[in-house]
């Protein structure tokens, strides 16, 4: 039994199943870098208040049943708005609109990026050349502003609204990725291989191209959940979302209207504004760390404390 | 293993001035490099025919019109009788996909390192041999494996798990699966370490020998050529310079091209000599090139002749008719001895 | 040996930190370069030779580590100094050239400018000095210096390869290192390079240390040879000698490995099996899976290097005393799935 040269596998070793290996793999590498560590705790911290947002906040987010601009206390964690609500419950419950955002615009963007980026790539010729246009249009003009007027058209619109129109305008960033990506592999002897196979244009793409992409895609999809969270909060922010959506932009949005800061009512900005922070923290954070695990060149260069070397005179 | 195969018989695959251009150069300055220049050689069955040369001598073009990734400028390619320009339907192109399949250089980059080892070869075998039942193609697959000297097991590996010369062998592996009658091998042993090559060699030998499948075997090593090929062909700049059986060609090099590779080539056993006239210089890029001989700048034994008109590959006159070794020199070709450089 | 050598390794040791443990590339190596001498170091992939030489000229980066031994060039332990101490001998006596010139030249500066950065790096300054030393240097290796204007990708693979060693040659050191200098040429530019090589040797009388894969490369030009395996030395000794009569069985395994363009052919069988993975080192001999003369005491015993007729082997087939007794039990040819 020859033993390769890059393993330290004995030969006893008894094989692992595909999946578990992967999973295995990546719960050791985020246990292994902090900044997925840190990222990944507070990641599952918030997609567990958007599950169970009942079990965590005891008060409705939208009654306003109790006392208005009450401060913290055990009552009311955070204390309650301008209009009586609990700040807590609006903050717990705001999660899921907030995550259902991220997740869709992830998502969206990213399966719309890699089908145009990918395709642009192994196609090429006017293929590449329309999808380029496309894209590049859309690269072109500033994102917030165009998302503004987009929605200010649609006379502000719900939390459909505001996936669609996020979604719409920003795959063009990652599909400029995924294609410049894909085009290095384009003249891999591996799909070149394929071809001289036999295989169909389609079939390379889904099967032999896309699996090797896949830290770039994941990382596409972090990248793009963050800047949806940041864009909806944004857009809620200043009005264009629907107000009655119970969300962490439309808490910032009522509270401004109630000059919140002004009034001594600092808790009404700061919970949901440090909830976004987090949250964008925590896809940043988990971000990098998957750059890091894919790409081993970025990793942090371990300080070696060479032992001083006996001089010999 | 290293007898030579039995007398080349009905030819196989044959190229008719075969050329291949490519355009290079932006908007201001269209200019066209010439990759492949009138080529006309056969492979027979059950021969490995070496193409040897340097970069940028068109041997790694040929193979890639050979497996149609590229077409031909002119010039045309024929297979079994039949030309490669009627292979249009679908099913066409698969046929001789498996019959004239195409193992890479790069055992690194050949194989697509997110999937199994047996990927390819399962997907080879799909494509290529649909009546196949999926345990049919597990068994062949594994026997496939066995014939090239992998275990089966290693069906299952990753290809981050396997060595250099191991991959190399899946290679061969995926392209023995379709049944082959030629295989069209792109340096596959150029990347691997020297005391692994000689089992691929060997590995090459055994399937023109046992399975009898002829080989394009597409190196810069002419020593490795001469191990295990039976012919031997000489690219230079794009064009022929000599070709003719192996051993033929080695004891007797007409072209002087040949003559400057062979006393270029490193040899251990050999006594240690400098050559007085040592050449600096490279093949070229042919971009528009002008008739005559392409080797005239480095050749010492230029006639006039060779400034003005492209040298034709054809057999020796003078001499007596050497079968099947021809030379595209005008200097050989008055028969004149060519001595140009020593080895 | 008249004059004192040049470099004098001794006990050398690199380790690699990794996730997966930490890899020993180098494994205690010793060996002395006299002046004017041409050392070949020869070894496949994994050997160690290219981690050796980056060990020597003091270029380690982490995760690689020095563990241990002596790099003393003219007398001077280098390890453990500092940059500042170091750039007295860095190109001024020791110089280096690269494997790939694409690789160790700045594409987006002239060949003229990149000379210029290295002799004003050390400390020539005046502008018609550097322009008469960078045109010589160019003369020296066969270029015409008109090309000192020229970028990288304007020159051919084997020009740029020369230019490197016009580059090592500013202030005609003492020494050169070079590894694998000729990898990426094609078999006529490599043999015009290793001639120039020699040439330049000659007249100025430097030593070279030159890594390659390529043992049949090196056979004509080296005075002494030294095969790595697996992070050891397994023979050193004069270059003729090594050739002639290879003691060492993976020597001999690789000389059988060239398939030879002149005499008669014949079968050959190369070395089949892999290296061993030097996370986990085995014990005994590290060839002994690919041996084909290994006895059983090899499995146990790690051979040290014993000299024979003026070489070093690191075979117990050699050991002073030693009175090999092939083994009857197992059969060298079985487990030996090929590589």
């Amino acid at each position: 039994m020859s033993l390769p040269v890059s393993l330290g596998r004995p030969a006893s070793e008894p094989r692992r199943l595909p999946g578990s290996g992967a999973l295995h793999r990546i719960g050791r590498a985020v246990r292994s870098n902090r900044k997925a560590t840190v990222g990944a705790v507070l990641f599952v911290i918030f997609f567990l208040a958007a599950l169970f947002p009942g079990l965590i906040a005891k008060d409705s987010p939208t009654e306003d049943a109790y006392l208005p601009k009450l401060g913290l206390s055990t009552a009311h964690l955070l204390g309650t708005t301008a209009y009586g609500q609990d700040m807590w419950a609006q903050v717990v419950w705001g999660t899921r609109n907030v995550m259902i955002i991220a997740f869709a615009v992830g998502l969206g963007t990213t399966a719309i990026a890699v089908l145009i980026g990918v395709a642009a790539a192994y196609l090429g010729g006017a293929w590449d050349g329309g999808l380029n246009v496309l894209t590049d249009v859309l690269l072109v003009i500033p994102l917030f502003p165009m998302l503004i007027v987009i929605t200010a058209y649609l006379h502000s619109g719900g939390t459909l609204v505001l996936i669609v129109v996020i979604t719409a305008v920003s795959w063009s960033y990652t599909a400029r990725q995924l294609r410049a990506q894909a085009l290095t592999l384009r003249s891999r002897d591996f799909l070149e291989a394929a071809r001289v196979r036999g295989e169909r244009k389609l079939y390379i793409i889904v099967v032999e191209v896309i699996p090797t992409m896949t830290s770039l895609i994941v990382a596409s999809f972090l990248t793009n959940a963050l800047y949806a969270v940041l864009f909806a909060s944004s857009l809620q922010f200043i009005g264009l979302g629907d107000p009655n959506t119970v969300s962490w932009g439309t808490m910032l949005y009522w509270a401004q209207n109630n000059a919140a800061l002004q009034t001594g009512q600092p808790m009404w900005v700061l919970a949901p504004g440090v909830c976004i922070a987090a949250l964008g923290a925590a896809f940043a954070l988990l971000y990098y760390a998957f750059d890091e695990i894919g790409n081993p060149a970025l990793r942090p260069v371990r300080k070696i404390r060479a032992p001083k070397t006996r001089g010999q005179a | 293993m290293t007898e030579r195969g039995p007398e080349p018989s009905p030819e196989l695959l044959r190229t008719d001035h075969l050329t291949r251009h490519f355009k290079i150069g932006g908007a201001l300055s269209r200019r066209t490099l010439h990759a492949v220049d009138d080529v006309n050689f056969s492979i027979g069955q059950r021969e490995i025919v070496a193409l040897a040369g340097e970069s940028g001598s068109g041997k790694s073009t040929i193979a890639r019109l050979l497996a149609q990734i590229y077409e031909p400028t002119s010039g045309a390619i024929t297979y079994e009788g039949k030309p490669l320009s009627a292979i249009r339907s679908r099913r066409d192109r698969l046929r001789y996909s498996g019959q004239v399949p195409m193992v890479f250089q790069d055992p690194f980059a050949s194989i697509n390192p997110v999937f199994r080892v047996s990927h390819g070869v399962l997907r080879s075998l799909k494509l290529h041999r649909p009546e196949l039942t999926a345990r049919q193609r597990e068994a062949e697959a594994a026997r496939v494996f066995e014939v090239v000297g992998l275990d089966a097991e290693m069906l299952q590996r990753y290809p981050y798990e396997l060595s250099g010369g191991q991959r190399q062998r899946v290679g061969f592996a995926q392209a023995l699966v379709t049944r082959p009658k030629l295989i069209l091998a792109d340096e596959p042993v150029s990347m691997l370490d020297v005391s692994i090559r000689i089992g691929l060699l060997n590995l090459m030998a055994k399937l023109r020998d046992e399975e009898g499948v002829s080989i394009l075997y597409i190196t810069h090593d002419i020593a490795s050529a001469r191990y295990v090929a039976d012919r031997l062909i000489v690219m230079y700049a794009g064009q022929i310079a000599e070709s003719g059986p192996i051993e033929e060609v080695l004891a007797n090099p007409r072209h002087p091209y040949t003559q400057l590779l062979l006393s270029a080539v490193p040899d251990p056993r050999a006594e240690p000599s400098v050559a007085a006239e040592i050449d600096h210089g490279e093949p070229p890029r042919v971009i528009d090139p002008s008739p005559g001989c392409r080797f005239r700048w480095r050749c010492p034994l230029t006639i006039e002749k060779c400034e003005q008109v492209t040298p034709v590959l054809s057999q020796l006159i003078a001499d007596q008719p050497l079968p099947g070794h021809e030379v595209a020199c005008h200097v050989a070709q008055t028969g004149a001895e060519v001595k140009a450089f020593s080895s | 040996m008249t004059d004192p050598p040049v470099l004098e390794v001794s006990r050398l040791s690199v380790e690699y930190i990794l996730d997966r443990g930490t890899v020993r590339a180098v494994d205690d190596v010793s060996f002395t370069v006299g002046p004017g001498e041409f050392l070949g170091i020869v070894g496949e992939s994994g050997c160690g030779k290219s981690t050796l030489l980056f060990a020597v000229a003091q270029l380690l980066a982490p995760p690689a580590r020095l563990a241990g031994g002596t790099v003393r060039f003219n007398g001077t332990n280098l390890v453990g100094l500092t940059d500042k101490q170091l750039s007295v001998v860095r190109w001024r006596q020791l110089s280096v050239v690269m494997q790939s010139a694409m690789n160790a030249l700045n594409p987006v500066k002239s060949i003229g400018a990149q000379f210029k950065d290295a002799l004003q790096a050390h400390g020539t300054t005046g502008k018609e000095e550097i322009h008469t030393r960078s045109a010589e240097v160019l003369r020296m290796v066969g270029i015409d210096p008109v090309h000192l204007h020229s970028y990288p990708h304007q020159l051919s693979g084997g020009m740029r390869q020369r230019s490197m060693i016009a580059m090592a040659m500013l202030f005609t050191p003492e020494l050169v290192i070079m590894d694998e200098p000729t990898s990426a040429l094609d078999v006529v530019a490599q043999r015009s390079l290793m001639v120039q090589i020699k040439e330049l040797q000659d007249r100025y009388g430097f030593a070279v240390i030159f890594v390659t894969h390529d043992m049949s490369l090196i056979s004509h030009f080296s005075d002494r040879l030294m095969v790595m395996y697996a992070g050891q030395v397994s023979e050193l000794g004069a270059t003729r000698s090594v050739f002639d009569e290879p003691r060492h069985p993976y020597t001999q395994g690789l000389l059988e490995a060239f398939p030879s363009i002149r005499g008669p052919r014949k079968p050959l069988k190369g070395i089949p099996g892999s290296p061993p993975n030097l996370v986990l080192i085995p014990s005994g001999c590290r060839f002994y899976p690919r041996c084909p003369r290994r006895w059983d005491q090899c499995k146990e015993q790690a051979p040290g290097l014993y000299e024979r007729d003026g070489s070093l082997v690191r075979c117990l087939l050699f050991e002073d005393g030693a009175k090999p007794v092939p083994s009857t039990a197992d059969d060298p040819a079985a487990d030996r799935s090929p590589a």
